[in-house]
């Protein structure tokens, strides 16, 4: 019987196995961020422990830290707070901060793909449960809670129970103006907000292996959306290219014989899988949230469904989504006047979903009732934007480029989109108040969040390229 | 379920973090509850509900429980929100029970923090999201995974009559509705089980197996 590829990874990474126990797995990086570790650091104190390997371990600051003026110090005090306590924190125990200024800084998920960290076959964990974007290089990366960062912290290792595995198999041609992350929220929206829980997912087929390594991200970025432990790609030529070269990448012979190892990375012709999906790429349009969790989701040009259409038992938590949202059922969202456009988040901040926003708008100009922000998912990815002249189109077209973090994502900074008003994001929650208290979220691509800031209201992507073809 | 094999290897687990006392940040020891139950029938609770990302700056654990719900127990003024659970005095005890698929998004370890903060022991459903099971397990409290029909029961047992006693023994993993004596038997990893039922922690356990690391770190 032949090996998966989460099995190989996870074997390779098992440090002690015992019947009726969790498995002991090493762990090759642990990113940290000011949010979910300073309690880890207590803990550590309290038991008189150091860092067990610093050398493994990253810090940036990301969650809670302003993106705009970044150079002033925090206003927000207990935000400043936070982040003062992880620099202090980095210092004691000898851990390398990327933090506020650094070149590197940036959106835990973004910066360590971009620096070469994140590699095929590795294991990687941190306080952040869209650490599974790391999986798109072909490595186990999963989110862990703070106890878990402190376990991390003490010995490098985390007690583990191998989940199952899935597969996720994606065939055919996209349609023009469908993207990754119209695929992710096609498949969580089959499979529902649970549907992957107790499960690693690997993702396959022809029209996954087409994407690019930011695609891929964006896909295994929201498998935790379903529920999934973590979502991985087998390496290919795409993986090994987009490493090479960066900043902490292997190189000289290293690098031979890492890409010799990352080759045989890959699921067996007659692997087992507890489950398996497939999916036509055709049958995907650009999708678009409506409720209140990521699996919410509807073609751009569909209907919300009716209550009835749901279970009795499910029809109170369906009601108070739509209530929260102030939608009705079988109301349409194309043409729905929205006041924010979000474009930024780990899902999409990097320096390929910049380009693709700014080749479209270029030339254009928001809408006069939608406020956009776009924000870089790193240090690098803002200069690198500004270096292709992306910011002049951005300010040309009233998207005005601001400075790194994870924003209104999560709103814990003072990025938030008041109470009652409507935001097409490019992140990955739709959660009530996620973006701000009594916010209302529509998840969406890129394009589709940057043709809603032209027209002002909820747009069919495709319905404009049509026209721009036709030019 | 637990084989002999995993018996004596969780044994011997107990008898080294017995040993090893000094060191051990004790966890709460959780064996067995019989307590009225707050009852919040919806699905899909995510992390962001349980606890706002604006109340995660605090860096200790404590004091998270008056933010439990916030955006659900309070208005914008601050103000209780009469009709939710929280606020509806008829509703106490240290067991929340809850709608499928519990505590997903968001990884925040807060979330488990907020609710035993506020005073429960375990939180009942019929789906758990994993790393919210997790942080439970590792913060001493007990996540119960039941059947829809059993959650539908205990729903409907509360709503009838807002004092029913719900028992739940991790010993010998049931469930029980006091007044109807049905029960259930309940799922939980034998490793997280003796751990809980001690008040021990993944850390000893996994430091007592250091100087495995370090043949694994030479090893590769
Ligand atoms: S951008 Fe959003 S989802 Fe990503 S790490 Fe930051 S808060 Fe989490």
């Amino acid at each position: 019987m032949g090996q998966t590829l989460f099995d190989k990874i996870w074997d390779a990474h098992v440090v002690s196995s015992n019947e009726g126990f969790p498995d002991i797995l090493y762990i090759d990086t642990h990113f940290i961020h000011e949010v979910t570790s300073p309690q880890a650091f207590d803990g550590l104190r309290t038991r008189g422990l150091p860092v067990f390997r610093p050398k493994q371990t990253v810090a940036t600051a990301d969650h809670n830290v302003p993106t705009w003026d970044q150079h002033l110090p925090i206003k927000e005090e207990l935000s400043r707070y936070q982040v003062d306590m992880l620099t202090k924190n980095c210092a004691e125990f000898g851990i390398e901060l990327y933090g506020l200024g650094h070149p590197f800084q940036g959106i835990v998920h973004v910066i360590g793909p971009e620096l070469g960290i994140t590699r095929p076959g590795g294991t990687y964990v941190c306080g952040d449960s869209h650490t599974s974007t790391h999986g798109a290089f072909g490595a186990i990366a999963f989110g862990i809670g703070t106890s878990q960062v402190e376990q991390v912290m003490a010995t490098q290792c985390l007690l583990q129970s191998r989940p199952k595995r899935m597969k996720i198999e994606v065939n055919g041609k996209l349609q023009n103006g469908v993207g990754a992350k119209d695929i992710i929220l096609y498949i969580i929206a089959q499979i529902s907000a649970a549907g992957g829980t107790g499960y690693a997912v690997e993702y396959a087929g022809d029209t996954i292996r087409g994407l690019s390594m930011e695609g891929r991200m964006t896909i295994c970025n929201m498998s935790i959306e379903m529920g999934a432990r973590c979502g991985l790609i087998a390496p290919d030529e795409t993986t090994i290219n987009y490493v090479k070269g960066r900043e902490f990448a292997p190189k000289g012979e290293a690098w031979d014989e890492a890409v010799a190892y990352w080759q045989t990375l890959y699921s067996d012709e007659d692997a087992d899988f507890d489950s398996v999906l497939s999916f036509k790429a055709e049958d995907i349009e650009p999708m678009i949230t409506y409720g209140t969790n990521p699996g919410m989701g509807i073609g751009v040009t569909q209907h919300v469904p009716e209550t009835a259409s749901f279970e009795q038992k499910e029809q109170g938590s369906y009601k108070k989504a739509l209530d929260y949202m102030g939608l009705h059922d079988d109301e349409q969202l194309l043409g729905k006047p929205i006041d924010y456009v979000f474009i930024g988040s780990c899902t999409n901040s990097r320096i390929e979903d910049l380009r693709q926003v700014a080749e479209f708008v270029k030339g254009k100009h928001k809408a006069d009732n939608v406020t956009v922000w776009v924000v870089p998912g790193s240090k690098q990815v803002q200069e690198q934007a500004i270096r292709e002249g992306l910011d002049k189109i951005f300010d040309a077209a009233g998207f005005p480029l601001r400075e790194p973090g994870c924003s209104a994502c999560l709103g814990m900074n003072e990025d938030k989109i008041p109470a009652g008003k409507y935001c097409v994001s490019t992140s990955n929650r739709n959660f009530e108040g996620r973006q701000g208290p009594n916010s209302r979220t529509f998840l969406a691509s890129p394009l589709t969040a940057a043709a809603s800031a032209i027209t002002g209201v909820v747009t069919d992507i495709r319905e404009f390229l049509k026209e721009e073809e036709l030019v | 379920m637990h084989s002999r094999y995993a018996n004596r290897e969780i044994a011997s687990f107990l008898a080294m973090t017995e040993w090893k006392k000094e060191t051990t940040m004790a966890t709460k020891i959780f064996k067995h509850i019989q307590t009225s139950v707050v009852p919040l029938p919806i699905e899909n609770i995510d992390t962001d509900q349980i606890i706002p990302a604006r109340f995660l700056k605090a860096t200790t654990r404590e004091g998270f429980g008056n933010n439990l719900f916030r955006d659900w127990r309070y208005d914008n003024e601050g103000n209780p929100k009469v009709d939710f659970v929280l606020n509806e005095p008829i509703y106490s005890g240290k067991i929340l029970v809850a709608g499928k698929n519990f505590g997903c998004g968001s990884s925040r370890e807060h979330a488990a923090w907020a609710i035993a903060d506020y005073g429960f022991d375990a939180v009942v459903s019929s789906f758990f999201a994993d790393i919210f099971k997790g942080n439970a397990l590792n913060n001493g409290l007990l996540p119960v995974q039941v059947s829809d029909d059993f959650l539908a029961k205990i729903f409907a047992a509360v709503f009838a009559d807002p004092h029913a006693v719900i028992e739940i023994d991790l010993v010998d993993q049931f469930i029980k509705i006091v007044a109807t004596g049905e029960q259930e038997s309940f799922e939980v990893n034998p490793y997280k089980k003796a751990c809980m039922t001690n008040g021990y922690d993944d850390i000893d356990y996994i430091l007592s197996k250091k100087e495995l690391i370090q043949e694994f770190e030479e090893a590769r």
